[in-house]
């Protein structure tokens, strides 16, 4: 566990040596805050006090802004030849894909945090669902752990961080979207299938205050999975 | 710490990297690891560290195997890999307590050893700059700094020397041979002048093999086997003095050297000297013997023979 946590913190630090933190934080920020407060479908124009448009538009901007931070994790240590050091050391490689995943996580739940003033903006504008609004951001939470599997993944796969962006991202849209619409598209067995396989359907009844079982499972298994196969291509290398 | 390697074998694909091949390193012995790129050298380097896993044979570091037991092995290994990769956004010090916490040290000792570190491989001037803006030179010492913090007990540096100007080869050298004291230390290079000032022990191998194994005096030895000498006769015919020196029993071939006069290479027969006949016949045809060396074979003869084929 502390290796892991030793890993985690010098990635974290290369996030906010590299400014790579401090621009997603602001692109983060700025994106949310400008259309949850200022544009589109915002907060004034719903006229109710709740934080479906800041989910909303948190779920997209962190599609796109985590296989940014994940896509350089393991193929720019594979490229320049650091993960040889790295993985000579007295670690496991389970203990390098832990520590990476987590300094992902954390470097999200900051940012996360920073929306906070939002919450408590929005509580003293009306009634609040409190409730509503933490499962929202354990949704918010969850997904995010899924797709960094992902980017993981991804970055396990190529030397080249453009790839790995783009693979992350590919596999991401089929359960941001595709699995969406290809559910609409089937009825029976295989519409229940895509339906599960939806992201959204489970960030939606978890955002909405009710923490199934189901969706949890949903989630860990897409992490295990993506981590499993990320750990996997990382001890492919030895033989 | 001594280091068996048994019947390691290595495939990459078809290609056999490293074909069943087995040695011993002792404690307080420097091994030096020759062979021409590609040889295999990295690839069992490698596989010491367990960074690779053997498709056949083992490897003991002390008594622990690579296969059953890597955190083990890798505890007690200080290791630099080829091309010395490093975290370029990382300043030194920062660098180098990291490596200090992965590699377990104690926090308490963690300050400690990073000053002796640094005092050690002289990056006092360079502690606080990001390890990119480093030259090639402070980048290798940084290389061996993460490599020696835990004090291992085993040393494994490949190419440890490249890239570097001949005052910083010098120092290094010295510092492997003064690291190697207590330890063992493999270390890889294909400079051949490199080994033999660092290593008590050479070992080449070639394609996958293990062509020569000894200290650089043995290895000299064995490749010299018969006498060589260059030869200066002043005063005498070219054609009399070949004439008389083939007439030595000794003499096994004579060879005018061409573009000369009067300069000869000869060479004597297995496990005799001709040095003493061929001045007595100088002497006795009233010849000036001006010049004779013996011809010393190099390890770079050495070399090439036993890698070209």
């Amino acid at each position: 566990m502390k290796e892991i946590w030793i890993i985690a913190r010098r990635e974290l630090s290369s996030f906010f040596n590299s400014l790579m933190a401090y621009i997603l934080l602001i692109a983060f920020l700025g994106f949310s805050g400008f259309f949850t407060w200022i544009s589109g479908a915002d907060v004034f124009l719903v006229g109710q006090a709740n934080m479906q448009s800041f989910f909303g538009i948190a779920y997209w901007s962190l599609f796109f802004f985590i296989p940014a931070m994940t896509m350089g994790l393991l193929s720019e240590e594979t490229r320049s030849g650091t993960i040889e050091l790295l993985l000579t050391k007295p670690i496991s490689d389970w203990q390098v894909i832990l520590g990476k995943f987590l300094s992902t996580l954390v470097l999200v739940c900051i940012a996360l945090a920073f929306t906070l003033p939002y919450y408590i903006t929005i509580a003293t504008l009306g009634p609040l669902d409190h409730g509503a609004v933490w499962t929202g951001y354990l949704g918010l939470i969850l997904m995010s752990a899924s797709y960094i599997g992902i980017g993981l993944f991804a970055s396990s796969l190529s030397k080249n961080q453009i790839v790995a962006f783009l693979v992350a991202l590919l596999i991401g849209i089929f359960f941001h979207i595709i699995f969406g619409v290809l559910a609409g598209n089937f009825t029976g067995f295989l519409g229940g299938v895509f339906t599960y396989l939806n992201l959204n359907t489970h960030f939606e009844s978890i955002s909405r205050g009710v923490i199934d079982s189901k969706d949890l499972i949903y989630f860990f298994s897409l992490i295990a999975l993506s981590l499993i196969l990320a750990e996997t291509n990382l001890t492919r290398r030895r033989f | 710490m001594d280091i068996i390697v048994e019947n390691l074998t290595k495939i990459y694909g078809t290609q056999k990297a490293v074909d069943n091949i087995s040695f011993k390193v002792h404690t307080g012995e420097v091994l030096g690891f020759l062979g021409p790129n590609g040889a295999g050298k990295t690839t069992t380097m490698k596989a010491i560290t367990s960074y690779l896993v053997p498709n056949n044979g083992d490897i003991h570091v002390g008594e622990f195997s690579v296969i059953d037991q890597p955190e083990e092995v890798k505890k007690r290994i200080g290791y630099l890999p080829e091309n010395n990769p490093l975290y370029n956004d990382m300043p030194v010090i920062d660098y180098l307590r990291f490596v200090a916490q992965i590699q377990g040290i104690d926090k308490t000792r963690i300050p400690g050893r990073i000053l002796e570190m640094v005092k050690l491989c002289g990056l006092e001037g360079e502690k606080h700059k990001k390890i990119g803006e480093l030259s090639k030179g402070y980048k290798q010492r940084v290389g061996l700094a993460q490599a020696l913090i835990h004090d291992p007990e085993v040393l494994i540096l490949d190419e440890p020397t490249s890239g570097l100007d001949p005052n910083q080869i010098i120092e290094i050298r010295d510092l492997i041979k003064a690291i190697g004291r207590e330890k063992t230390v493999i270390l890889s290079s294909h400079i051949l002048a490199e080994v033999e000032a660092t290593c008590d022990r050479i070992l080449i191998i070639n394609k996958g093999r293990i062509v020569a194994d000894g200290t650089p005096e043995n290895l000299r030895k064995k490749a010299q086997g018969q006498e060589m000498l260059k030869l200066t006769i002043e005063d005498g015919s070219k054609n009399e003095i070949i004439a008389a020196l083939q007439k030595i029993a000794t003499i096994d071939w004579v060879n005018p050297i061409s573009g000369s006069e009067n300069r000869f290479e000869i060479q004597s027969r297995p496990n005799v000297s001709s040095r003493k006949a061929t001045f007595d016949l100088c002497v006795k045809n009233s010849w000036t013997l001006t010049e004779m060396v013996v011809v010393e074979t190099k390890l770079e003869d050495i070399f090439h023979e036993l890698t070209m084929n």
